[in-house]
Order: structure tokens, then sequence, then C-alpha cells
């Protein structure tokens, strides 16, 4: 019993990252979809008129606007990344090495969040 | 295999598929973003760039597709999943909402590059 009980604390312990990163995957799909309709809209309407365009574009220069971009930023690397971990894992043949895809697709959020960051 | 056990691997593989495509796209999108943000952005210089860009609209055109399939699937995972919301009404407005990305995707992408 208490065997059992060292065991299962050790497996959620284990498992505690694969269900953060099915959450991340989650949570950003879903601020994905819901900024989609969104962003083709700005774009739509911003780009009818270039003196409109422009307009939009120094409204998005205010730190509030540049933060959310970077946020946007953020959250479509995390789903690319996780949802390139998942299809290695369902389409690949498992190799150890597939261990470390989660911590991969963790540095492909940080690259590409620090190097928006950075050009900015 | 029974019609919904059909139906459903059949929109598995286009949830994966569509995964496939947009892995590609929103690489390339990200480094184009990076690219194009670098020293900030104006409308001139943006526009100068991209207009009459048939490669580009040809990118982005596949790159709205692949999201119309992808995004609505994702979502009626969710819906069956964290809402238990079940039924043809929720596929119809599933469905309508891959149809909208799609109109709004294709006008955004014109705006931008034709």
């Amino acid at each position: 019993m208490r065997v059992n009980s060292i065991h299962a604390r050790h497996y959620s312990a284990r498992r505690r990252p694969a269900y953060v990163a099915f959450l991340v995957h989650r949570l950003s799909g879903v601020a994905l979809a819901l900024f989609l309709p969104i962003h083709f809209w700005a774009l739509g309407q911003a780009l009818r008129a270039e003196a409109e365009f422009e307009g939009f574009l120094r409204w998005t220069d205010s730190p509030m606007l540049k933060a959310a971009e970077w946020t946007l930023v953020l959250l479509l690397a995390a789903h690319a990344g996780g949802g390139l971990r998942l299809l290695a894992l369902e389409f690949l043949p498992w190799r150890q090495w597939q261990q470390s895809l989660l911590a991969v697709a963790a540095a492909f959020t940080i690259v590409m969040g620090l190097a928006f960051a950075l050009a900015l | 295999m029974t019609l919904h056990a059909r139906r459903e691997t059949r929109l598995w593989l286009a949830q994966r598929v569509s995964a496939a495509v947009l892995a590609i796209c929103v690489i390339v999108h990200l480094i184009t973003i990076i690219y194009a943000t670098r020293g900030g952005l104006s409308a001139e210089e943006i526009l100068a760039r991209t207009r009459g860009s048939t490669g580009w609209l040809a990118f982005y055109v596949l790159f709205v597709l692949a999201v119309a399939v992808h995004v609505p699937i994702g979502l009626r995972t969710i819906a069956i999943e964290w809402l238990g919301w079940t039924g043809l009404t929720r596929d119809w407005l599933l469905a309508a909402f891959g149809v909208v990305l799609i109109v709004m995707g294709f006008s955004a992408a014109a705006a931008v590059f034709l």
C-alpha cells in the first residue's frame, strides 16, 4: 500500500510537466482563436487607406499594446512549439530523445519571445 | 467502422495535417514578424514590401485555410472535453466560425498583398 502511494506520488510528479504543457497548449489555442478574428478585422480595415493604417500603427506604439503584441507572439510560439512536440510524439516511433521535446518547445517559445522583444 | 468513428478519425487526421502545414506557416510568420518589426513599423514601409507580392499572398491564403480547418476542430475538442457540449448545433456553429475565419482572413490578405 505504502509502496503504491509512493509510486503514485512519484508518477504524478513526473507527469506534472506534461499536464502543464497540455494546459498551455489548450489555453494558448483558445486565446489565439479569439484573437484571430480581431487580427484579420484590424488588418482588413486599417489597410484600406495608408493614412488609416499609419494611425493604427502609431496607436499600437503604446506600451500596453506592445506588451499585448509580445504576449501574442509568446502564445503563438508556445502553441507551435507544443504542437510540434505532439506531432513528434504521435507520428514518430518512440525514442529516448523525445523526452526532451518539452524543454525544446519551452526553449523555442523563449527564443521567439526574446527575439521579438529585442527587435521592438 | 461506424459512421461516428469514421467522422472522428477524419477530424483527427484533418487536425494533424493542418497542424503540420501550420507548423511551417507559423515559423515563417514568426520570423517575418521579428524581421519586419526591427526598428519599428511604418505603413509606407510595410505596404511597399507587401503590395503585389503574389508569392506571399499564396502563402497567407494557405495559412488562412489551414487555420480555418485547425481552429474549429480544436475548439470542438475543448467543447466536448471541458464543456460537455454535444450535438449538431455545436458542429454547425464551429463550421460557421471556420467560414468566418476564411472570409476575414482572405479579406485581410487581399488588403495587405493586393
